[in-house]
């Protein structure tokens, strides 16, 4: 393999890899901004020039040394780009000599003769690459004194994504992403010099589902998402990991919350599932129906209509009805949302508790949501790991049936809305005699249901998630509730982290809804069994214990590997070079 | 343990020890104080007019077109004592793109650093001549956009003493 140099120490790297790649593989960052690993190499920023040379050859043929030892290099009489210079071995780079240091500070003058003092009103300040790289290689000043070139600075270039002309500085990340991932070629450069600017094509809009990542590669700020803008500055926003429910490929996300919530869900890079992107539906309908509508505190449906009650007068209130029926009268549906560790218990309480096998999950098809890219059909997050758990699905149009034809009594569902406007569940339903719901909206099925209990979404819970390609992927709450209160501490955004009783921005709703394993325990509590878990992380290991496939999984393993496929937790894919284009830099 | 030697009491002077000529003393300086002119004024009838320095509420400079600020939040991450909330909205009226939908302080927070007015961009948070901040209840104590809109005539001198020393 090639040797190459790179200010004094000495890499190898697979041949044909270019100087930016081998050094990010050692662990080396040039500065950059047009280039990035999913995308072509377009090397038009100029950012990444760096000083390249080789070792002087005698006229024998032998390398030349200096009177030291060190050898004498032939640098090329012009910097060279990073991004597009492929390695040689014996190749010498610089990065830290006077003229590179030179160039990127002509460089980022040259880039900030037009670029506008926008950042006090831009969305991407406090993350940005520009405002990075201003601190880190520009000495900061300008010799360019005259009135700066105006632009469009609202261009709309579909429904999710708004284009500010000031601030773009001509990557063209933008345009090679819509070309090459998303497959809509409508964005080109038009005009020449410091008038060039971004347009689609006429009659075109840029309305690829995976038109939003744009924004997310986009080193400045110049393009902003239309359901985002202005909703609150980076630093106030905590963002932790998750995983996206939209559907059964589990694009690993980061979810961006204040005030208790959440804001914006964006991508995390995760080579093997969705490298660097994720889908708008998923961006833009994921974390709504969290915020909004939701059920907090269990309640008991009396004489009087519902009455709040506590967590565990609801679990005895579940237990003493679910004790009248025969044991195969009563029914179990688990949402396809639920994480492994939620099924699990529920799958414990319906086997060792209740005694029942009508357990069920409730297949959820869209094929009109699948590609070829990212999206499934398969629209329940967790399908696969549900079904490894040995639960078996059935089709929406069952449900009714399932219901008359085993003479159900008693039904019990959490964290699904079975009903869906469908008239004849809603009869069905209407005929059981008693119907117990722990559930995260207001719905049909909250109109009806005897018991209902506030429970908690993908992200107000750890779990875990089994994807399409059965990759298990572990998510950590992003929002507080009266649950997780203890644990979430320095996982808050600085708003809420330091806010007092009498602050009105601390006011968010802090809900009172639980994750399925601590309710589905909870009604095995009032049944009599005791579980005994603490955690999620018990219930998992208990998983990992019983159900084969899950063998030699923790959550440190799945953290530390982004996620491991079941049965080969032993042997986990190579992550290769994890990129970060540019996140919010704390301090 | 008590101390009973050279005690305040043991070193008067025989005349001080008399008393009656310490009083007359007294009453002269009370005398001569009289004739002097009063240092004290009635407050509130009577107010004090800070200068352009004082560092009074911080308060939002208002222009005829509407507020100054966009929204940055920038006083709000400053703020060591977490005072401000601000919350951006978009406008497609005016030429500011951004301008704040809430803006609150909460005065029982706030300790007068006037960190807010140092950073502003804009220089549309300053620190006004306000000094006599009273509420009667915690939730009266949080000011909003009403109470902190200051027409930019009133503020001034403030602005001339920032041109010259920020
Ligand atoms: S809009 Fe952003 S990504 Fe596109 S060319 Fe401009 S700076 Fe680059
Ligand atoms: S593709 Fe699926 S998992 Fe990925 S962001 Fe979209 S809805 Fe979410
Ligand atoms: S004066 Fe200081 S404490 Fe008061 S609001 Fe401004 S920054 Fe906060
Ligand atoms: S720093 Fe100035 S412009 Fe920014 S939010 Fe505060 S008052 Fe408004
Ligand atoms: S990163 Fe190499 S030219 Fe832009």
């Amino acid at each position: 393999m090639p040797v190459i140099t790179i200010d004094g120490v000495k890499i190898e790297a697979q041949p044909g890899k270019t100087i930016i790649e081998a050094c990010l593989e050692n662990g080396i960052t040039i500065p950059h901004f047009c280039w990035h690993p999913s995308l072509s190499v377009a090397g038009n920023c100029r950012m990444c020039l760096v000083n390249v040379g080789s070792q002087k050859k005698s006229p024998e043929g032998t390398l030349e040394v200096d009177g030291e030892g060190n050898p004498v290099i032939m640098w090329m009489p012009k910097l060279q780009i990073a991004c597009a210079t492929p390695i040689s071995d014996g190749m010498f780079v610089s990065t830290k000599d006077d003229k590179t240091l030179t160039a990127q500070n002509s460089v980022m003058e040259f880039i900030l003769i037009n670029h506008p003092l926008d950042c006090p009103i831009c969305d991407e300040a406090g993350q940005c690459k520009l405002q990075e790289y201003a601190y880190k290689f520009s000495k900061g000043e300008s010799r360019f004194d005259d009135i700066k070139n105006h632009k469009d600075k609202r261009v709309a270039w579909g429904p999710q994504v708004m284009f500010d002309g000031e601030r773009c500085i001509s990557c063209s990340r933008c345009i090679r992403f819509a070309t090459e991932i998303a497959n809509q070629p409508v964005l080109s450069f038009v005009q020449r010099g410091d008038h060039v600017t971004i347009e689609t094509f006429e009659g075109t809009q840029f309305d690829s589902p995976y038109s939003m990542n744009v924004i997310d590669i986009c080193p400045v700020g110049a393009l902003t998402s239309i359901d985002f803008r202005f909703k609150a500055r980076v630093w106030d926003m905590s963002f932790n990991d998750s995983v996206c429910p939209g559907c059964s490929r589990g694009c690993n996300i980061k979810v961006g919350v204040r005030d208790n919530e959440i804001l914006r869900l964006e991508p995390r890079a995760n080579p093997i599932v969705n490298k660097y992107w994720m889908c708008d539906a998923g961006r833009t309908t994921q974390y709504k129906w969290v915020n909004a509508n939701r059920v907090s505190g269990s309640y008991i449906r009396s004489d009087k209509g519902l009455v709040l009650a506590d967590a565990d007068t609801a679990y005895t209130a579940i237990a003493k009805a679910i004790k009248q029926y025969k044991s195969d009268e009563v029914m179990i549906v688990v949402g396809g949302m639920l994480s492994n560790e939620d099924v699990y218990t529920v799958k414990k309480l319906a086997s060792e508790v209740i005694h029942t096998n009508r357990l069920v999950v409730v297949e959820r098809t869209d094929t009109g949501f699948a590609d070829s890219f990212l999206r499934t059909a398969d629209r329940n997050a967790n399908s696969h790991g549900i079904a490894s758990l040995g639960i078996t699905s059935i089709k929406p149009n069952e449900i009714a049936d399932y219901i008359s034809k085993n003479h159900i009594k008693a039904l019990l569902v959490l964290g699904d809305e079975i009903i869906r406007g469908d008239e004849a569940i809603l009869s069905a339903v209407k005929s059981l005699s008693f119907f117990a719901l722990a559930t995260f909206n207001e719905c049909q099925s909250t109109e009806i249901a005897n018991v209902i209990i506030g429970s908690a979404t993908y992200a107000e819970s750890e779990g875990t998630y089994t994807n399409i390609t059965d990759r298990v992927q572990h998510f950590t709450p992003a929002i507080v509730t009266k649950e997780n209160m203890r644990i979430m501490g320095m996982k808050m955004s600085r708003l809420d982290k330091f806010g007092a009783q009498n602050d009105r921005w601390t006011q968010g709703d802090k809900r009172d809804c639980k994750q399925h394993w601590r309710i589905a325990q909870g009604i095995a509590e009032a049944l009599g069994t005791n579980f005994g878990y603490k955690n999620s992380e018990s219930v998992f290991d208990d998983i990992v214990k019983h159900v084969t496939g899950y063998n030699h999984m923790s959550y440190d393993a799945l953290d530390s590997h982004l996620g491991l496929t079941l049965n080969h937790a032993q042997h986990p894919e190579s992550l290769g070079v994890i990129y970060e284009s540019h996140t919010l830099k704390p301090n | 343990m008590n101390v009973t030697t050279n005690t305040a009491a043991q070193r008067l002077t025989f005349w001080e020890k008399l008393y009656l000529p310490e009083i007359v003393k007294g009453l002269v300086s009370t005398l001569k104080t009289m004739a002097k002119p009063s240092m004290t004024r009635r407050y509130p009838e009577e107010r004090w007019e800070p200068l352009g320095s004082y560092r009074g509420r911080p308060v939002l400079v208002q222009e005829e077109s509407g507020e100054r600020c966009v929204a940055c939040g920038l006083c709000s991450r400053v703020c060591p004592a977490l005072a401000i909330e601000v919350r951006a909205a978009e406008t497609m009226e005016r030429d500011k793109e951004r301008y704040p939908d809430l803006f609150e302080i909460n005065m029982l927070r706030c300790i007068y650093c006037g960190f807010c007015e140092e950073v502003c961009p804009e220089e549309a948070i300053v620190m006004s001549k306000d000094y006599d901040i009273v509420f009667h209840s915690q939730e009266a104590a949080i000011f909003g956009k009403d109470q902190l809109l200051t027409p930019v005539a009133r503020l001034q001198e403030r602005l001339e003493f920032l041109r010259q020393y920020k």
